[in-house]
């Protein structure tokens, strides 16, 4: 029996799939493509949300959406009818997307069209949190009847996002759900995430979140132009 | 379930480094997790018994080493070791203030391979 060796590795997991999102993040930069990847438990309001931002912005952006979904058709398909192009990338039982999956689901879209492109993940507030899209920012939704615990139950979501959307803030009134204590616990894993409260079925907050989203992609816009020059 | 994704990644970069030292069979992997990421360690073994089953890997025992979730105070830089769950009225022990910065706890090494 040969001499057991200890061999050096000092390698990231998942390095792979981080130079992936890393390209496609240069590569949509380059065309002028703001990718957003939004995520939340299944139920939360992403469809419904990804319909409310497309009403207040269609007139200012041209949008497109990757619809993730374990298996079936049925979130592209509203999308679709909203006037929208919308690519449904069947995980086939995977729980997330990773930046090769967004990259064959933008193949499917003609991102010459396009200024903003909305990935709508697959509902699970686990996996997605480890993989990273390739996109510019990262939105997630919580919404009232899920609890206010769910930082602790699911921390590195609410780290990793730069947006948080507490949605369906109409059920307040319903719930035992504490806004303050939600804010002071996303803070300590998150300090700089910017929280806005949405309804989707009333509308409450939409235009501030369609104003924050409008201003992260200006911001881009110029970061682009400033290079150009 | 996205052990199965991780365990991949985790066995393809051994396997590389297993063909670059001429490695005849894995016995153990070192790995350092941080205790942010949901995998738990009986599941990663069993999957990763799963993906490596025919290869110089098949049997490697993987030794998981916990890495804390550490906050650092972003006025005077203490830091401070959280439990996921509990993170309610956390506030520096020294400045008493609450904004902080996640310094560790979101790790995903592999550090090394003991191999023959």
């Amino acid at each position: 029996m040969s001499e057991i060796r200890l061999i050096e590795i000092k390698e990231e997991i998942l390095t792979d799939n981080k130079e992936e999102a890393d390209k496609l993040r240069k590569k949509l930069k380059d065309r002028g493509i703001f990718l957003l990847n939004l995520m939340s438990s299944p139920g939360a309001g992403k469809t419904s949300l990804i319909l409310r931002t497309i009403e207040q912005l269609k007139t200012k952006f041209r949008i497109g959406v990757l619809e993730a979904d374990i298996d079936s058709t049925v979130d592209a398909e509203q999308i679709a009818a909203a006037g929208i192009p919308a690519v449904q990338i069947r995980t086939g039982g995977f729980c997330h997307l990773d930046a090769s999956m967004v990259m064959k689901g933008l193949d499917a879209l003609d991102l010459s069209v396009l200024d903003l492109v909305i990935i709508e993940n697959v509902g699970n507030l686990v996996c997605p949190a480890e993989f990273d899209t390739g996109a510019v920012k990262n939105a997630m939704i919580l919404s009232v009847p899920e609890g206010d615990d769910k930082p602790l139950k699911y921390p590195l979501m609410f780290n990793i996002c730069d947006v948080l959307l507490v949605n369906k803030i109409d059920y307040l009134g319903l719930s035992d759900f504490r806004m303050k204590t939600l804010h002071e616990r996303v803070r300590i894993l998150n300090p700089r995430i910017t929280i806005i409260e949405t309804s989707c079925k009333t509308g409450a907050g939409i235009d501030m979140w369609s104003a924050w989203l409008a201003e992260e992609i200006k911001k881009i816009e110029n970061e682009g132009n400033i290079n150009d020059e | 379930m996205h052990e199965l994704t991780v365990m991949q990644s985790i066995l393809t970069i051994v396997l590389k480094h297993a063909a670059m030292h001429n490695v005849k069979k894995v016995h153990a992997i070192n790995l350092l997790v941080g205790k942010l990421s949901d995998l738990e360690a009986e599941w990663m073994q069993r999957y990763f018994d799963y993906l490596s089953a025919g290869t110089v890997v098949a049997g490697a025992r993987l030794n998981i080493e916990w890495v804390p979730a550490v906050l650092s105070c972003e006025v005077c830089q203490t830091r401070v070791e959280i439990n996921k769950v509990n993170l309610d009225g956390i506030i520096c022990p020294a400045c008493a203030k609450n904004k902080f910065q996640l310094v560790s706890g979101k790790e995903y090494h592999i550090k090394n391979m003991e191999a023959e």
